[in-house]
């Protein structure tokens, strides 16, 4: 109850009494293993990279992921290695050797590239180096090629590799776990309690006992919340080991993806099957953050900056939505009904996306942002558009956030294009409609009048890649 | 084979890579009953402080001690111009810290911090330098460099523009924030860890606070997770804040930031707002220039004054301007305190007068290139002279980079490219641009241009150097290393460079204004040579040799009569040793030359300049603003580079820092003054996505710098400014989107910024052309 006990760097460890809420990274650091960083706690800056075991085929692969968003109960019986368990003794590991040729200045985003890269470095079948891996570490002092230059001399693991050879055998599959450190830990007088129910079933029990718990999937948004602006939830329940919210279907009428899914998860098994996911995966956060985050705490949050709703509403997605009662399917254009308010009942959560077939033939993901890589939208949109033989707009759909307190579809302009041609006359108009259908506000991310001026320009940007014109 | 000039990796690489490195807040686990600290941040830009209760904080489990003015035994100031009191009575910026609450753990410590009961009397705030401009709320003197008379000059013109620009400033965003562990030692006496860029001022300010003789305490820095000027000054509130707490309790304290509390509470570099006034004639040689600069230098004086300094010495740039008048402020807002920030002023200087080149061209239809080239030091025919009267020393070395790098970079064929792609694609955009870098090296504060160093060589032959520079990952005890190798004569392994601590080396100046190789160095090779002339007379004996026919290298010693005859460094330290000979020696260095009549901003306030020239390429795509470096090609000028690999990367990090300042990083305040990209999500620093696809980086060859040690030259700070190069080139590609006419860009250039840059240029060119 009062203990969990993980793998780190191939040892087993045993740890009693810690608040639920703490991360992995402070932990790290409070016992002396201060290879890892704190940067930023908020998982932007990647400083703070560890190594986790996950499940992979009759194997396991590991995965890079931010150690100041990843809560320690969350990891028992997982493995973990850190910067300290890469090198054998004295010999430095490949990639360690690889960054020693200008890779480090300060040193200290060194251990979380090292961790990044290392990642990349064992990725199965992998063709050179995704520098994707990289895409959510921060350097301020290299300005990154001496890094490049690195993972790009980079070769492949040996056969003696120890961690390659534990990547031949499987993950160890995490156990339910009640963890409830005795009172004394909490400021309340109720302990903290921390469930990673391993069924729906399971998780239904817990929630008809803590109505109220903190449902927490991959962390992303949550811990960040805990690291940031000290939130605490006296109930956590861990949803990443639940096998339910693990679906990934491709049926004659949808694709679905489970809302536990990681989003690196959906990316490999989609395999670009979906254009317009296919682009807009890479812009969604980092690889490190992709790694833990869900489309179905992505939703759930109901951000209205939230990178997946523009994209998903372009796709025409719904929503499958399950509680102890049973299940629900909704729309999700009717599934945001405020400010981060969903239609989500108390005790009811998403267990899939589904995405209906036949998509749409033409469509694109914009995002604008101050910098193209790991960043927040000022404003995003998906737009998805079937056109008839006679160049008819015959479906139109599209998704956009940044312009409104929740992910909205741009009814009215959808409304107005549907059923003319699909020309500058009309998109001359569809502009007007779109610049007034919505009144975004002003932040430092941007401007009204720029968001404003953006819906219109990017429906102009779809417009002239639909015409073949290079843009 | 030389070990000064061999490329190696960073002195640290090893222990970086995996992740050995000990930093500052590294250490504390290692200290049984270590306390956290937390501090209290006051809720108002301007506020006087009624009542602060610390009596409930007490009530949380595990508070410890809060700490208040009351507990000062010293001085209540955390600065050296008595305007920054730890404990303030008036609040003077938004997160402002109170009192800070010392804990057994940082979340009691947090906990406690937010019962510390305080009422404030809001006051009113001024928040921005156009406010402070119209309240005329300033700080220190004005400053004032002129040459010539600017009005006759102006009157005498062909051409006359007019014009303004603000700059927005920048968070240093070092990787690793503040922090500080103080803890009293075996003695009794304050040893206090603090990731510093000055320890003899955090020393002396620690001193200041606790009211101790400077002896009394001692401050070490192992190493920092990047500095950039960030800890130059800024470091010393927090390891007042620890010693105080170990001082109080007689347990070692804590004290570090979260990014959140370091970026609200810490300064970053000056916004700055100019106004100029340029006459030149038709074929754009700039024959005047007034200039008038504001930097908002928020709620204290620090280091503003000497950055505005070099901000006006800084706007002249590459070009010689006969008739200049540059006036600077110090405006004093409600803000953090801004600080110095790598290129310390230097850059935004150089940023107006770049400004102001571009317009002169573009108002006369030329090149901006063009333009820039005619008005070089050392291609107009007047002798060049800055207009602080200061010869510019090499002058010939600006075009003479600009060209090879025109050359090299296939300038003129990439603008005719260019041309094309932008008259087949309406709505994508390249373009490209030239800008010349010249930056003067030396503190304009001409005491800190000193240094010292110890040097101690034990009987095994192995060395340790101590120096008063500080590693921030700059690579200074690289350089350092194989500097001391090199004037002993010994392999680079025999070397250790010792962390810094000022006991070893007392007095030293801040490790800045890119001074930290050229004067710990001339430091510790003064030392280094001072040992081998003593080990030369040993040698001499034994070889039957003059001393100065004996030669040291790689851990040998021989003498040019029999080089055959060798005898191993350890062996002739022995020999030494048993001859009583003194094994150990101090170092000294002191810049030659300078003088400077900081009132009338008159004289040679620096040894050298360095040198540089950048090429930029965009692609700019006209619906969003947005963009992507395509290439960038860099010639710099280091001198004989001490340490390639090392130069090269502050050739290159440099340029991505001061691209990250001129395009992404966009730094704002909300309306109650409060810091509103205060984390990494909200403040976007450069990352893989604005690494150019191409990245040219060279450093000029045959550049021997005499009168630096080995020939060298600085290079922490002037590359920074190679990256208004892209600045130009978003200019010069927002252009294309218009008919030519000029082009107002704010900065930093986010997309936003540029796309209204495009849509001013749409407009003229409607009203214009069709």
């Amino acid at each position: 109850m009062g203990e969990i006990s993980f793998r780190l760097n191939g040892q087993t460890v045993r740890v009693a009494d810690a608040d639920p809420h703490t991360t992995l990274l402070s932990w790290l650091r409070q016992q002396g293993l201060t290879g890892s960083k704190e940067g930023c706690a908020e998982g932007e800056c990647g400083a703070c990279a560890v190594l986790l075991l996950r499940p992979d085929g009759s194997g396991s692969r590991l995965e890079a992921v931010n150690g100041c968003l990843l809560l320690l109960p969350s990891l028992a019986g997982q493995e973990v290695w850190t910067v300290e368990g890469l090198a054998q003794g004295r010999a430095l590991h490949p990639v360690q050797e690889a960054m020693l040729q200008g890779g480090s200045q300060c040193g200290y985003c060194t251990p979380g590239f090292v961790v990044s890269m290392a990642a990349e470095y064992y990725r199965k079948n992998r063709e050179g180096f995704d520098l994707e891996a990289l895409s959510g570490n921060l350097c301020r002092c290299t300005g990154y090629r001496p890094i490049r230059d690195a993972a790009f001399a980079l070769g492949r693991p040996s056969q003696t590799d120890p961690l390659a050879q534990r990547l031949a055998l499987p993950a160890q599959a995490p156990e339910s776990l009640e963890y409830s450190p005795p009172v004394g830990a909490a400021p309340a007088s109720e302990p903290w309690r921390f469930y990673r129910p391993v069924s729906l079933k399971e998780l239904f029990q817990t929630l008809a006992q803590h109505p109220t718990a903190k449902l927490v999937a991959g962390g992303t948004d949550w811990v960040v919340e805990v690291n940031q602006r000290a939130a605490r939830a006296g109930v956590q329940v861990d949803l990443s080991q639940i096998p339910e919210l693990q679906t990934l279907a491709w049926t004659d009428a949808y694709v679905e993806i489970g809302a536990g899914v990681t989003l690196s998860e959906a990316e490999r098994w989609l395999e670009g099957r979906i254009p317009l996911l296919a682009g807009w995966f890479p812009l969604f956060a980092s690889r490190l953050i992709r790694n833990r985050a869900t489309l179905g705490g992505n939703l759930a949050t109901a951000s209205p900056i939230g990178d997946s709703p523009p994209v998903l509403l372009a796709l025409g997605a719904s929503l499958v939505l399950v509680s102890a009662k049973g299940e629900r399917v909704v729309a999700l254009e009717h599934f945001f009904t405020g400010y981060r308010q969903t239609l989500l009942q108390p005790g009811e959560l998403i267990k899939a996306v589904r995405i209906p077939l036949p998509l749409l033939p033409e469509s694109r993901f914009y995002k604008v942002s101050k910098r193209p890589m790991d960043d927040i939208s000022t404003v995003a949109m998906g737009v998805a558009l079937s056109r008839s033989r006679a160049g008819l707009v015959e479906a139109i759909r599209i998704g956009l956030g940044g312009v409104a307190a929740t992910p909205v579809r741009a009814y009215q302009t959808e409304a107005f294009l549907l059923g003319k041609p699909w020309d500058e006359s009309s998109l001359r108009k569809a502009v007007q409609v779109i610049k007034a259908e919505f009144q975004p506000i002003d932040d430092h991310r941007g401007s009204a009048a720029y968001r404003t001026a953006m819906l219109g320009s990017l429906l102009w940007k779809f417009y002239s890649e639909t015409q073949g014109v290079m843009a | 084979m030389k070990v000064v000039g061999r490329a190696i990796p960073h002195e640290s690489a090893r222990e970086h890579v995996t992740g050995r490195a000990l930093y500052t807040d590294d250490l504390w686990p290692r200290y049984p009953g270590v306390l956290h600290a937390w501090p209290v941040q006051a809720p108002h830009a301007h506020a006087r402080i009624l009542r602060l209760e610390v009596g409930p904080a007490y009530r949380v489990p595990g508070v410890v001690r809060v700490l208040t003015a009351s507990d000062v035994p010293g001085l209540n100031d955390s600065g050296l111009k008595g305007d920054e009191p730890l404990f303030p009575a008036e609040v003077m910026y938004f997160g402002q810290a109170v009192s800070w609450v010392l804990a057994e753990t940082e979340e009691a410590a947090r906990l406690g911090a937010a019962q510390v009961a305080v009422e404030y009397e809001p006051l009113p705030a001024i928040l921005s330098i156009q406010e402070a401009i119209r309240q005329e709320s300033f700080q220190g003197a004005m400053l004032h460099a002129r040459r010539g008379d600017v009005e006759r000059a102006l009157q005498e013109s062909a051409r006359v523009l007019e014009g303004e620009l603000e700059l927005g400033g920048q968070e240093h965003f070092y990787l690793e924030t503040q922090a500080s562990l103080a803890l009293l030692d075996e003695a009794g006496h304050l040893l206090v860890h603090s990731s510093t860029q000055h320890p003899s001022e955090t020393q002396e300010i620690v001193a200041q606070v606790l009211g101790l003789p400077r002896s009394q305490v001692t401050v070490q820095c192992i190493r920092m997770g990047g500095g950039f000027g960030g800890k130059e000054v800024q470091a010393n509130p927090y390891a007042a804040v620890a010693a105080l707490g170990a001082y109080l309790t007689r347990r070692p304290v804590r004290v570090r930031l979260n990014r959140l509390q370091d970026i609200t509470l810490t300064g970053k570099r000056h916004p700055f707002y100019a106004r100029f006034k340029v006459g030149f004639s038709q074929d754009g040689l700039v024959n005047a220039l007034q200039m008038e600069l504001y930097s908002d230098g928020g709620w204290s004086q620090d280091l503003s004054e000497p950055v505005l300094a070099r901000a006006v010495c800084h706007a002249d740039n590459a070009y010689y301007i006969p008739h200049m008048d540059v006036k600077g402020r110090v405006c004093k807002t409600h803000k953090t305190s801004q600080t110095a920030f790598r290129g310390f002023g230097g850059p935004q200087g150089m940023v107006f007068i770049e400004e102001v080149m571009d317009r002169v061209a573009r108002s006369l239809g030329l090149p901006p290139e063009v333009v820039r080239e005619r008005n070089f030091y050392g291609v107009r025919p007047e002798s060049p002279t800055t207009h602080y009267g200061q010869e510019v020393k090499d002058a010939e070395r600006i075009k003479l980079i600009w060209d090879e790098l025109k050359a090299s970079a296939d300038l003129e064929p990439r603008r005719e490219e260019i041309r094309r792609f932008n008259a087949q694609n309406p709505h994508r955009k390249r373009g490209l641009a030239i800008t010349p870098v010249k930056f003067g090296i030396s503190f304009n504060f001409t005491p800190y241009n000193q240094a010292g160093a110890l040097v101690l060589v034990y009987q095994d032959g192995s060395v340790q150097v101590n120096h008063g520079g500080t590693e921030m990952g700059q690579g200074l005890h690289t350089k350092i290393q194989q500097i001391a190798a090199e004037a002993l004569g010994v392999p680079l392994e025999a070397i250790r460079v010792m962390p810094t601590r000022t006991d070893k080396v007392p007095n030293t100046s801040a490790t800045a204004a890119s001074t930290g190789a050229d004067l710990n160095g001339g430091a510790v090779r003064d030392a280094c040579e001072k040992i081998k002339a003593r080990l030369a007379a040993v040698a001499a004996q034994k070889l039957l040799v003059h001393p100065a026919d004996v030669v040291f290298e790689e851990g040998w010693v021989w003498s040019l009569w029999k080089p055959e005859e060798r005898l191993r460094f350890a062996e002739v330290v022995k020999a030494a040793y048993a001859q009583r000979v003194q094994l150990f020696a101090d170092g000294f260095y002191r810049t030659p030359g300078l003088h400077w009549d900081k009132t009338r901003m008159w004289g040679k306030p620096f040894h050298y300049f360095a040198f540089g020239a950048a090429v930029s390429e965009v692609e700019v795509d006209g619906f969003t603003g947005q963009y992507s470096l395509r290439r960038v090609d860099i010639l710099h000028d280091v001198g004989d580079s001490l340490s390639p690999l090392v130069d090269l990367g502050q050739v290159e990090g440099g340029f991505i820092q001061g691209l990250g300042w001129l395009t992404l990083e966009d730094l704002r305040w909300d309306a109650r003054g409060q810091v509103a990209t205060r984390s990494a999500s909200t403040y976007k620093l450069p990352s893989f996505s604005e690494l150019p696809e191409v990245f040219n980086v060279r450093l000029l060859p045959r550049s021997t710098e005499p009168g630096v040690v080995y020939g060298s030259k600085a290079v922490g700070e002037p590359p920074l400014m190679l990256a208004i190069s892209v600045r130009e080139a978003l200019r010069d590609a927002v252009a294309a989107f218009g008919r030519g006419s000029m082009v107002e860009l704010a900065s930093p250039a986010t997309p936003e910024a540029v796309y209204w840059a495009i849509e001013r240029v749409r407009e003229k060119a409607l009203v214009s052309g069709d």
